[in-house]
């Protein structure tokens, strides 16, 4: 009797420990591809005696069918199950069609650790295109699957991968007394292993990666008669400081890709300009002193310019300026208004929030021939990221009442929602994993 | 054998409460705000309103709340993407800003606010663009600048949450608060 109720307690408790306190992210594909390249990703072999909880050939499978590249082939039309290069038929392979082929082996090698290798071919040349062997703990096995996608999409597109890659955002919740909670939360890119990094009562806005991965730039206020103030906290750590120690309000943190310089708006004065911080010197250096409103900084990728967005001629529109001062010229002439872009990794375009005449929706500016590319519908969105190999975009937007993201690849076709299943979430920053 | 199980539960029992306020990833570094419980450091004799910014009563000296005096409205309005104060707004402001420049020791904060079009920092821009133009209103009219507090809190605290016009009207203007 007394053994069935510790029993019970136990579950419980293991049970409560084990269930996340705040939501998790859920992923729903809103419009994939039927097309794609054929490839069989087959589960890898498991030797050992406790399998682990992450099955790397699922992770896999559902990277490569959110990237919208390739049809991952049904296991169940498998002809064979090879999990080393000695064990492949190509001929297995070709019969179902299958132009590309994963396999891979996990062996638990110790109480918690797991060995981990794979190896990918080009069935029809019957050729070995990549290979990689890990040693890692359980609590790794995630990113070591997202690793292996990296590696498949890379050597099938050319392209690096952006799956073992970490999304921050913002998410708000009402609490008993209907005050709305605020949590800035830290997640991979597939929305797994949430993190939360802070809570206040306060907004948090425009979080923003380090180039290190490590620390994340971010907006929120310090008491109800306080403005708006930057701070930078480690994520691993939960150290934190102000940026800054100025009396007027500052945000819309932006790294250089060096990490040495932030860029962000600053008022003194009453005035919102672009300033500049070099981080270890301490020392602001201001870019824009034009009385309308400058904000929203973004470096170009070689740091040499800032684009930015500026009501000087109206209606907010980008401008751009050198990182060393002078005048700002003057980007978009098209919609009614422009704002809060930064540039895609290659340095070649601008993602944006543009107001065509339905709303605030997000579309991609090519600096070279002045056209705008619309690539969702608005008319609430808001926010865009780049993911770090510059082929998915992520941004905040409005499904029924409820605020959730979404990505959109770069060509618009393929089209994801990531939602919380209670709460709004918003505000999200992509980034490159450091290790 | 009684006692030992009796203990074994209460430990038991505080491993389960202890475990439930520890929930989160081994190496997680949560910052907990706590900021929220700073006081104010705008000196008051009025109420203090709550973190969620909702208008607080204003009692005046002779201790009554006339709803026709433009004392007593908290709230003023702006057209969109504007920070001009229109006729209504203006008269509004000017009679908080009599009985402030005739109050040395109150203070007051001006709160600014927008709706949800354009990006949000753009929009705390144009919010504490509203309420610097109470302020500098408040200013002309002899308030001692250490008095006003501006700050901005964009599209974040909305009052109405409706995605339309009659919803947007309400959420772009600048609270008055003691």
């Amino acid at each position: 009797m007394i053994k069935v109720f510790i029993a019970g307690m136990v579950t419980l408790l293991v049970g409560l420990l084990s269930a996340p306190t705040w939501a998790v992210l859920t992923i729903e594909i809103t419009e994939g591809q039927d097309t794609g390249i054929p490839i069989a990703v087959v589960p890898f072999h498991f030797q050992g005696q406790q399998r682990p909880n992450e099955e790397i050939r699922n992770i896999v499978s559902a990277d490569l069918y959110r990237s919208g590249r390739f049809l991952s082939l049904p296991p169940g039309d498998f002809l064979s199950r090879p999990s080393g290069p000695d064990q492949v038929r190509f001929k297995d392979w070709r019969l179902i069609k299958a132009e590309a082929l994963v396999i891979g082996h996990v062996s638990q090698v110790g109480d918690d650790h797991y060995d981990v290798s794979f190896y990918l071919y080009n069935v029809f040349k019957e050729k070995l295109l990549a290979g990689y062997r890990w040693t890692v703990g359980s609590s790794q096995l995630r990113q070591v699957a997202h690793q292996v996608s990296d590696y498949i999409y890379e050597a099938l597109t050319g392209i690096p991968g952006a799956f073992d890659t970490r999304i921050a955002y913002v998410t708000v919740e009402k609490d008993s007394s209907d005050i709305r909670q605020y949590q800035l939360m830290v997640a991979d890119s597939d929305g797994h292993n949430a993190q939360r990094i802070l809570r206040t009562n306060f907004p948090i806005l425009s979080p923003a990666w380090a180039p290190d991965g490590k620390r994340l730039a971010y907006v929120s206020f310090a008491s109800r008669t306080s403005g708006a103030m930057i701070w930078v906290q480690n994520v691993e750590t939960g150290e934190r400081r102000k940026l800054l120690q100025e009396k007027g309000t500052a945000s819309a943190p932006a790294w250089s890709a060096d990490g040495r310089r932030l860029a962000l708006r600053l008022s003194r004065d009453g005035n919102h300009d672009i300033y500049i911080l070099d981080v270890a010197a301490s020392r602001l250096t201001r870019l824009t002193t034009h009385p309308g409103i400058d904000t929203e900084p973004a470096w170009s990728p070689n740091g040499r310019y800032l684009v930015f967005t500026s009501d000087r001629s109206g209606r907010p529109h980008i401008f751009r300026i050198s990182a060393a001062g002078g005048p700002a010229e003057r980007l978009t002439r098209v919609g009614r208004e422009n704002a809060g872009a930064s540039y895609s990794p290659n340095g070649k375009h601008l993602v944006m929030v543009t107001n065509q005449g339905n709303g605030d929706q997000i579309g991609v500016f090519y600096t070279g021939n002045n056209e705008v590319k619309v690539l969702t519908d608005g008319p609430l969105d808001d926010s865009p990221t780049y993911s770090p190999n510059g082929a998915m975009i992520m941004y905040a937007t409005q499904r029924g009442n409820q605020g959730v993201l979404a990505a959109v690849s770069a060509d618009g076709r393929i089209k994801q929602i990531l939602r919380l299943h209670q709460g709004e979430v918003r505000e999200p920053a992509w980034s490159s994993r450091k290790q | 054998m009684r006692r030992i199980f009796h203990f074994s539960l209460v430990l038991l029992l505080s491993v389960v409460l202890v475990g439930c306020a520890v929930n989160k990833k081994k190496g997680s570094a949560e910052v907990e705000d706590s900021s929220v419980n700073l006081q104010a450091d705008v000196t008051s004799s009025g109420l203090s309103s709550d973190d969620s910014g909702s208008v607080q009563v204003l009692t005046t000296t002779d201790n009554t709340l006339d709803l026709n005096d433009p004392l007593g409205t908290r709230v003023i309005y702006f057209e969109f993407d504007s920070n001009a104060l229109t006729p209504e707004a203006q008269r509004i402001v000017e009679a908080h800003a009599e009985y402030l420049a005739g109050n040395p020791g109150m203070a007051a904060v001006l709160e600014g606010h927008a709706d949800e079009r354009g990006t949000r920092e753009y929009n705390l821009a144009l919010g504490e663009r509203r309420a610097n133009a109470v302020a500098d209103l408040f200013q002309m009219m002899g308030v001692m600048p250490d008095a006003v507090r501006s700050i901005s809190y964009g599209e974040e605290r909305p009052v109405a949450m409706e995605h339309d016009e009659s919803a947007w009207s309400l959420n772009r203007r600048v609270e008055i608060l003691y």
